[in-house]
């Protein structure tokens, strides 16, 4: 936290402070030294947060006119988009804000993994973003399920029967999850209730994301430590916030471009027919955000260890700080580990488009090397690279580059504003 | 910034791709110019009016729209027939109201408040008298179909004989455009099966581009509005941005590092 102490100037206000230290926690925020170096990429922990804050209160809105019941469920949602004033535009927003969301998430996760921000003394702040992002992927899942269409009944159905893999106790649970012997009104009734716990679970964990944060303070490009304050660091205020700021409203530009031209080119044209448990879909496929994981469980031919297989592609993540073993953080001081980076970003864009084809013949071939890959990255070439790379050596401050240095330090600067 | 966007429309594309590939079908499918497509799109009025026309002497036989009311027939960005043409319209049909103060349910004309009235008690009824099939509802109907609008444009008409060797059971109809190429409704239009009441010329091409915006607008009353809405907002985000850009670049000015 900030090393000075401060005091309010007015009476009131340090009478208020003294009880309850809010205004110190403001100054804190405003003042909370940031490297000065940080690029875009950075700047998608802010627009995460406005697609949490955009989510919840769409959200709210649409619980206000919704039905969660099996015979009505679909109906509320066509009187939502009919007879309800700007319902069109607030439903629109909330399902097409789930895919900026993940889109937003994804690039700050792949920010992390290219820039090292995991890695010491950042583990739990890295922790808690992957706890964000498995609550994420249910909230989405489960918001996705509400309309009551075809793919929302069928994706219900194929997701919950993933449980039935647990050896002696899955069919049970399965019916546990379902409230009967099949998807039906009470799973829907519950999915709403979790549906709408979730976000307020993301929030408080969201609260000790910036907390842990704001413990070691941000990584940044060049992946250095810093002295706080120095003259590698900016206040927070104005300097991040503007640019934050001219970032979310870039991120905005193309957010209402899809909710205001496109509103349902990311959806499924299957969940515009009402949910029929007798009328199975051709293909059943997951929003894009979930193909990755939905190749890596189809590309395993056993049904619990296909599970098995997806939840570790997520739970891996969580010790990732532990299996990365070089003490660099930025890869941009990495050679070997970049060019590893870039081909593990096209094996999830790869397992992402073989998860929307069919499993069958060259995809399914293509998905399981894809999975193999992705276990092999993670297990394998991080904790053999950070033994056996030669880095490139770094700068002693952010300033250094910035004002010349040696030859290698101008380069590294080069990089840094070019992440590839 | 380039790259952002560059991963950005690599994830799109990539969704995209899916998408239409899973959909099955590879046949091209007809084109022909929609008003309504396009940052400014907005409904042919005189189509809109027509393609009602054509559902509800041909389509309504058979298939229900059971979330539109006679209202939304008046409404901007739709039809826009008047509220006595509308008022007229819903006045057509009988709907079945009550219970009445003995108990009894009784008919009386339609009211502009009330749903489209539909052919079939329900899903079995529908089905019995269809062979079968359930004529889908087609209040989403566009929306509900992976081609959209080129899809609905084209199977109505994609009716041609069999290709020999294709052996096609009783009611069962051969479609270019459909899925599996079978379909169990019959070619439902014709030339001069309707006669417009603007004195168009009813040939099927044209019957089906309008019935085809009507369920365009049947299932997506607020695109015009929407359209227009997305205009203004994009145009003041853009600008927003600028003025933003610009306070950036002034604030970071005092600071020896680029932005």
């Amino acid at each position: 936290m900030s090393d000075h102490e401060y005091t309010p100037k007015s009476k009131a206000g340090k009478w208020f402070n003294d009880r309850l230290p809010l205004l110190t926690l403001a100054n804190h925020l405003t003042d909370y030294p940031t490297p000065k170096n940080l690029n875009y990429w950075w700047t998608f922990g802010g627009i995460l947060t406005f697609c949490l804050i955009t989510q919840i209160v769409t959200g709210l809105t649409l619980a206000m006119h919704y039905i969660a019941h099996a015979d009505m469920a679909f109906e509320s949602v066509e009187h939502i988009m009919r007879d309800v004033n700007y319902g069109w535009l607030i439903r629109y927003i909330h399902a097409n804000g789930a895919s900026m969301f993940f889109l937003a998430v994804y690039i700050h996760i792949f920010r992390s993994l290219f820039y090292g921000s995991y890695k010491s003394p950042r583990e739990i702040i890295w922790i808690i973003g992957i706890i964000i992002y498995l609550l994420m992927m249910a909230a989405a899942f489960m918001g996705y399920v509400l309309p009551w269409g075809q793919m929302s009944f069928w994706g219900a159905t194929v997701i919950t029967n993933l449980f039935s893999a647990i050896p002696l106790v899955g069919e049970g649970i399965v019916t546990w999850l379902w409230g009967g012997y099949s998807v039906d009104n009470p799973t829907l009734t519950r999915f709403f209730t979790l549906h709408y716990l979730i976000p307020f679970l993301i929030l408080g964990l969201v609260v000790l994301h910036i907390w842990a944060l704001h413990v070691p303070g941000n990584n940044n490009p060049v992946g250095i430590d810093i002295k706080k304050p120095s003259k590698d660091t900016v206040p927070f205020h104005p300097y991040i916030v503007i640019k934050d700021g001219f970032a979310l409203l870039m991120f905005m530009i193309v957010f209402a471009f899809f909710v205001f031209y496109a509103p349902n080119i990311l959806g499924h044209a299957d969940n515009y027919i009402e949910a029929n448990p007798l009328v199975t879909p051709a293909h059943i496929v997951p929003e894009w955000y979930l193909l990755p994981f939905y190749a890596i469980l189809r590309s395993v031919p056993d049904k619990l260890l296909g599970v098995v297989a997806m939840l570790s592609a997520i739970l891996i993540l969580a010790v990732l700080p532990w299996l990365d073993t070089s003490k660099i953080r930025s890869a941009v001081f990495r050679p070997l580990y970049k060019q590893f980076y870039w081909i593990l970003v096209a094996d999830v864009l790869i397992l992402g488009y073989m998860g929307a084809m069919p499993a069958e013949g060259l995809y399914l071939l293509i998905a399981r090397v894809a999975t193999a890959y992705y276990f092999l990255h993670f297990l394998v070439i991080l904790p053999v690279l950070g033994l056996k790379e030669r880095t490139i050596p770094l700068p002693l401050s952010i300033t250094e580059p910035v004002l010349g240095g040696s030859p290698n330090m101008a380069m590294a600067k080069k990089k840094e504003s070019k992440p590839e | 910034m380039k790259k952002i966007f560059k991963l950005f429309s690599i994830i799109i594309l990539l969704s995209l791709n899916s998408y239409s590939a899973i959909s099955a079908e590879k046949v091209e499918y007809l084109k022909t110019d929609w008003s309504f497509k396009g940052l400014f799109g907005k409904f042919d009025r005189a189509s809109l009016q027509r393609g009602y026309q054509v559902y509800t002497e041909v389509c309504a036989a058979c298939h229900s729209m059971k979330y539109l009311s006679y209202r939304n027939l008046s409404e901007k960005g739709g039809p826009e027939f008047s509220v006595a043409q509308a008022k007229a319209i819903a006045a057509s049909f009988e709907v079945t109201d009550g219970p009445n103060s003995d108990g009894e349910m009784f008919t009386r004309p339609g009211k502009l408040s009330d749903k489209f009235v539909m052919p079939y008690e329900n899903v079995k009824a529908a089905e019995a008298a269809n062979g079968g099939a359930y004529p889908p509802d087609m209040s989403v109907l566009v929306k509900a179909r992976g081609g959209g609008v080129d899809y609905i444009y084209s199977l109505l008409q994609g009716y041609e004989e069999a290709p020999s060797g294709m052996t096609l059971d009783d009611g069962v109809h051969y479609n270019k455009y459909m899925y599996g190429n079978k379909i169990k409704m019959s070619a439902p239009l014709s030339d001069g099966i309707i006669e417009y009441s603007d004195g168009t010329n009813a040939s099927v091409e044209q019957m089906s581009k309008d019935v085809t915006t009507f369920l365009m607008w049947a299932a997506e009353p607020s695109l015009e509005a929407r359209h227009q809405m997305g205009f203004k907002a994009i145009v003041y985000l853009i600008i927003l941005t600028i003025l933003v850009y610009f306070s950036m670049k002034r604030i970071w000015s005092r600071v020896e590092s680029e932005v």
